[in-house]
């Protein structure tokens, strides 16, 4: 697949790319990438992507008022015992 | 509230031990409104840093995790905290195993964020998140007394969370099976159309926020898959066997999720550029 002589045409590259991206090999030095500009940009935007997302923190700040609901419902459990 | 957070530390057996927990940096006044620059000192989860042009298949992550190679389903410890647990978080979780409630707080306190984001990311509604976030504590506080720590609390407890989530979608009737059918975009929408366009790329940076609200409007299949695999760093295939699914429909749900982000993505910057 890599050692592809024909230029395959973007369509039929883009839809080897999720077998291709997911198994980790080096699509950089793909010859479809090497020699087309626009799937060069569309990888560079995936990995754009991911890269973002794997920065996102995990900082959402529940309200306030959701361990109070939680704390009742522990305590409801707690009365009743072998409800659940 | 068990906002009062390490009341009595005691000292420190592990050498420099980190923070537990996201320390509370300006706690976001509202779930999404969270533009939080990530604390410079503070490493990203998990993922180790990528060099510019590396693939976006992290072949680093191929190395066994923790769990052991025999564990396919093993939590993908996407947090680097995970690894050296805060030494007030073992006192405090050995107390609530022990039924002790103001310690079960304190983990409350030390995981909400870490819990209610991962199921707002996961489920992209804040009203579910909440449901989702208790869920995933009551059954936490049914079960503490079985953690064994063969894993990290903390990994334990997000796997927990997932899988209150997973069950809950399950019961909406998303069927985590046939995601590619039942998520299948129209097809002029498709990410088909990738080819052939010559937009502009999104030039190596996007908006924190931007990318959160796109995330939270991918179709549901798709989102899942993202949330696991980019976000929290789950493999394929401990995605494809949390969702019983196939390895493959894992990668190609996951292409498609980023196809549509980058199309929601260079929306807004057109949308940004014509203001
Ligand atoms: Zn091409």
């Amino acid at each position: 697949m890599m050692e592809e002589r024909n230029p395959l045409s973007c369509a039929a590259f883009q839809a080897q790319l999720p077998e291709l991206i997911g198994s980790g090999e080096a699509i950089a030095s793909h010859p479809h990438i090497r020699s087309c500009e626009l799937c060069r940009a569309l990888l560079a935007d995936l990995e754009t992507i991911a890269e973002a997302a794997r920065q996102l923190l995990p900082i959402v700040e529940p309200p306030d008022a959701l361990w109070e609901q939680i704390e009742s419902a522990i305590k409801e459990e707690e009365g009743n015992p072998g409800k659940n | 509230m068990p906002h009062s957070r390490f009341p009595t530390q005691p000292p420190d057996p592990v050498p420099n031990p980190p923070a537990a927990e996201p320390a509370p940096q300006a706690p976001a006044s509202h779930p999404v409104d969270k533009d939080l620059s990530p604390h410079p000192s503070e490493p990203p989860r998990g993922h180790p840093p990528v060099a510019p042009g590396a693939p976006i298949s992290r072949p680093v992550d191929k190395e066994p995790r923790r769990g052991g190679p025999g564990t396919p389903v093993s939590p993908a410890v996407p947090f680097a905290r995970a690894a050296a647990p805060n030494p007030a978080e073992a006192d405090a979780l050995a107390r609530a195993q022990g039924g002790d409630h103001q310690a079960f707080a304190q983990l409350y306190s030390l995981h909400k964020r870490r819990i209610y984001s991962l199921c707002l990311r996961m489920v992209g509604n804040i009203a579910e998140a909440e449901d989702l976030t208790q869920e995933a504590f009551l059954q936490l506080h049914r079960k503490i007394a079985t953690f064994r720590g063969d894993s990290a609390f903390s990994t334990w407890l997000h796997r927990l969370a997932i899988n209150v989530v997973l069950m809950h979608l399950r019961r909406k009737g998303l069927s985590l099976i046939s995601l590619d059918e039942a998520m299948e975009p129209a097809p002029d929408e498709g990410p088909g159309r990738s080819f052939g366009t010559l937009d502009p790329t999104l030039a190596g940076a996007i908006d924190r926020l931007a990318l959160e609200r796109a995330i939270a409007d991918l179709p549901a299949g798709y989102r899942l898959i993202f949330v696991l695999h980019d976000i929290e760093g789950y493999e394929h295939n401990e995605i494809a066997s949390m969702l019983d699914c196939s390895i493959g429909n894992s990668k190609s749900q996951l292409h498609k999720a980023r196809l549509k982000l980058r199309d929601a993505l260079r929306t807004d910057t057109r949308q940004e550029a014509r203001r």
